[in-house]
């Protein structure tokens, strides 16, 4: 216990840690000031001045169309005909559907709809902030001689690998836990003074309090694969750039390749395809160059294949194991010099 | 006396892409309760190899430990509360305060929190316990490492080249704290490569080299069992000295020529040095024996003496030295 408290003490005193988390809260209240400004309430002012604009456009539109007519209608027969359509036929008439006062509505904050990519947005940032602290906590002490330090301390390798591992990850999951409160309850409040609240049921609720869970998991496991990959690699720039080139490599290199070969749904093979799917319970993608047209709805079907989440949970729960065992490994046998 | 420290048979071979390197052959050390224990090689020889390995950081690849009469690794981690160490100037995070730095430590290990200002004080740290570490001269750090190793009052304290970086007056204080550990009943072992220190302060002494222990006990039995055959030689005032050394070597002496004199490092008959020379008619004024110290000890055993016209390298011990320490040349 009191090496676990000299871990969370260490890792919260590290001037790394304050820097990050400070970076992400402004990063964080920037996006709430956002959302609060660039959304309004609908009130019968709204609707007024949106029901009056839908108006205007539609008469304005209705008044070029009779005048397109008339040039239509004059030109006929003389060699600016061809300007127009023969007869003047498919020119077709605005109608009061084609201005929905609705399309003219303001931007307004619907928590139901749209509070969910802000959950995404919190967890995706929560992640990379706990990859690179996770990194850099480990990395940090093993390039500095702090690591060899303390196994003369105490010399049980893997409690105090693991030790370490434990104190960031639970600091990320409290840390992860009042972000999410904080930021549904700021999001609540924005939805009531610039939107609205509405449907939310307790249904509603229920699956956004799994969907933060999701993202909490996320978070945790960002942070002990960029501890782990640190640890590995015994510096944090190794785990760094293992993730960067990571990314290039999958994002850039692997899916130009997958793309030139005619590999059938070659997003499955990206990391982010299974990061959406993984917070947003599941994801569909197609395959534009099948098309099936059996099927009763006529025109082309294309073949999709759907990413749930315990598909992206499994190989979340892969990497997070695969990388933790393996820093555990060495650790345990490695010369430490 | 109680061995405190027990090293037998000790083998290390370290691995890498670029080969293997044999650190440690068949090395043995043991160290005897109360003492200042100075562990002498040089550079390379497998000082910190040997340090690392007894307090758990690498792996031997042979041979047994033990450290207050427990088998390590096996017993390192009840053992590990009752012995300080520093390895190899170690380094702190430089943004922590030395204060921060000792009271993480003291809180990973369980030790009270009044220590870390009575070892701050007692390393001279006192008032620079605030600022980071950082901002810390190579002597300061060095302090800091050694504060680090008292913090648990350890009856056993392992130095790793403890004077690395100190200042006179800082070897001088650090030279006194460990006597004055010492005689509280702590046993401390001394790696270094100065050997001036050493005899000062130790009891007793190992000394290693190439991975192999090649003398061992206090220091005046080390002393006394490698009595120097050194003479020093000087002529008349106005002779040549050049021709007599020349002449000297051709008889396969190995003399080092000074300013106003020259040293024959191997004579075990002193009289053959008068009787060559005399052949020439060249004749000493002087011809006395020089008095062994660690360091002419240390450089015949560990095979490291310059030679001149030769650049010796780090490894290169002149296993091929003409001269061991009896019999030696004009015998
Ligand atoms: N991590 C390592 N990898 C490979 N060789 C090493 C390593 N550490 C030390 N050595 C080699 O082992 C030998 C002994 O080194 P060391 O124990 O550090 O010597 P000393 O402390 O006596 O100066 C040297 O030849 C050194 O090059
Ligand atoms: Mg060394």
């Amino acid at each position: 216990m009191s090496l676990y408290s000299a871990e969370t003490r260490r890792l919260t005193k590290r001037r790394f840690t304050k820097l990050f988390l400070l970076g992400v809260t402004l990063i964080l209240a920037a996006v709430a000031v956002g959302m609060f400004f660039t959304n309004q309430k609908l009130g019968p002012d709204q609707i007024a001045s949106a029901q009056a604009q839908a108006q205007q456009d539609y008469e304005r539109s209705l008044e070029q169309f009779g005048r397109d007519l008339a040039d239509c209608r004059a030109a006929q027969g003389t060699d600016r005909a061809d300007r127009w359509p023969p007869n003047c036929e498919g020119m077709v008439e605005p109608t009061r559907e084609d201005f929905q006062a609705q399309w003219y509505m303001p931007a307004t904050f619907d928590f139901r709809e749209t509070f969910p990519s802000m959950v995404t947005t919190l967890a995706a940032l929560l992640a990379l902030v706990a990859f690179i602290v996770g990194a850099s906590f480990v990395g940090a002490e093993w390039s500095s001689g702090g690591m060899m330090n303390l196994l003369l301390w105490r010399p049980q390798r893997l409690r105090v690998l693991g030790t370490k591992l434990a104190a960031l990850l639970v600091f990320f999951t409290a840390l992860t836990v009042v972000f999410s409160a904080v930021w549904t309850g700021l999001f609540h409040l924005i939805a009531q003074a610039r939107g609205s609240t509405a449907g939310m049921t307790s249904g509603a609720w229920q699956s956004i309090a799994l969907m933060e869970l999701r993202g909490l998991v996320l978070v945790i496991v960002a942070g002990a694969v960029g501890f782990g990959l640190a640890s590995l690699g015994r510096h944090t720039a190794m785990a760094l750039g293992v993730t960067i080139g990571a990314l290039i490599v999958f994002q850039f290199g692997l899916g130009t390749v997958l793309e030139l070969a005619g590999v059938k749904f070659a997003e499955a093979y990206l990391i982010p395809i299974w990061m959406i799917a993984w917070m947003d319970k599941e994801v569909k993608i197609e395959d534009s160059n099948s098309c099936d047209f059996s099927s009763a709805a006529g025109g082309c079907q294309p073949d999709a294949l759907t990413l749930t989440w315990p598909m992206a949970g499994a190989i979340l729960a892969g990497v997070f194991v695969l990388v933790v065992v393996a820093s555990m490994w060495t650790m345990r046998s490695r010369d430490v010099t | 006396m109680t061995a405190v420290l027990e090293i037998a048979g000790l083998q290390k071979t370290y691995r890498s892409r670029k080969g293997v390197r044999k650190a440690l052959d068949g090395f043995d050390m043991t160290v005897e309760a109360g003492q200042v224990h100075g562990f002498l090689g040089p550079n390379g020889s497998g000082k910190t190899t040997t340090l690392r390995t007894l307090l758990g950081l690498i792996r031997p690849n042979g041979g047994r430990m033990a450290i207050l009469g427990r088998e390590v690794p096996e017993s390192l981690p009840e053992v590990a509360g009752l012995v300080g160490a520093i390895v190899e100037s170690p380094q702190f995070f430089g943004n922590f305060t030395a204060h921060d730095t000792l009271s993480l430590l003291a809180d990973a290990g369980g030790v009270r929190k009044e220590r870390v200002v009575a070892v701050l004080e007692l390393v001279g740290l006192r008032d620079r316990s605030k600022d980071r570490v950082k901002t810390y001269s190579l002597g300061m750090k060095q302090r800091l490492a050694v504060a680090s190793a008292l913090l648990k009052e350890p009856k056993l304290l392992i130095l790793d080249e403890p004077a690395n970086g100190l200042d006179p007056g800082g070897i001088r204080e650090m030279r006194s704290l460990m006597r004055n550990l010492a005689e509280s009943g702590m046993t401390v072992v001394l790696s270094s490569h100065i050997l001036g220190e050493i005899q000062l302060i130790c009891d007793s002494v190992t000394i290693i080299s190439a991975g192999r222990r090649v003398a061992a006990g206090s220091v005046s039995d080390v002393l006394a069992s490698h009595t120097s055959s050194t003479v020093r030689v000087s002529l008349e005032p106005g002779v040549d000295m050049r021709t007599a050394i020349e002449l000297l070597r051709a008889n396969g002496a190995q003399v080092t020529a000074e300013h106003d004199h020259f040293t024959v490092g191997n004579a075990g008959n002193p009289a053959q040095i008068t009787r060559i020379l005399a052949e020439r008619e060249i004749y000493v004024s002087e011809l006395t024996p020089v008095s062994a110290d660690l360091e002419s000890v240390f450089l015949e055993l560990t095979g490291t003496a310059p030679v001149e016209g030769q650049n010796r390298q780090v490894d290169q011990t002149a296993a091929a030295s003409p001269a061991p320490a009896s019999g030696g040349w004009g015998q």
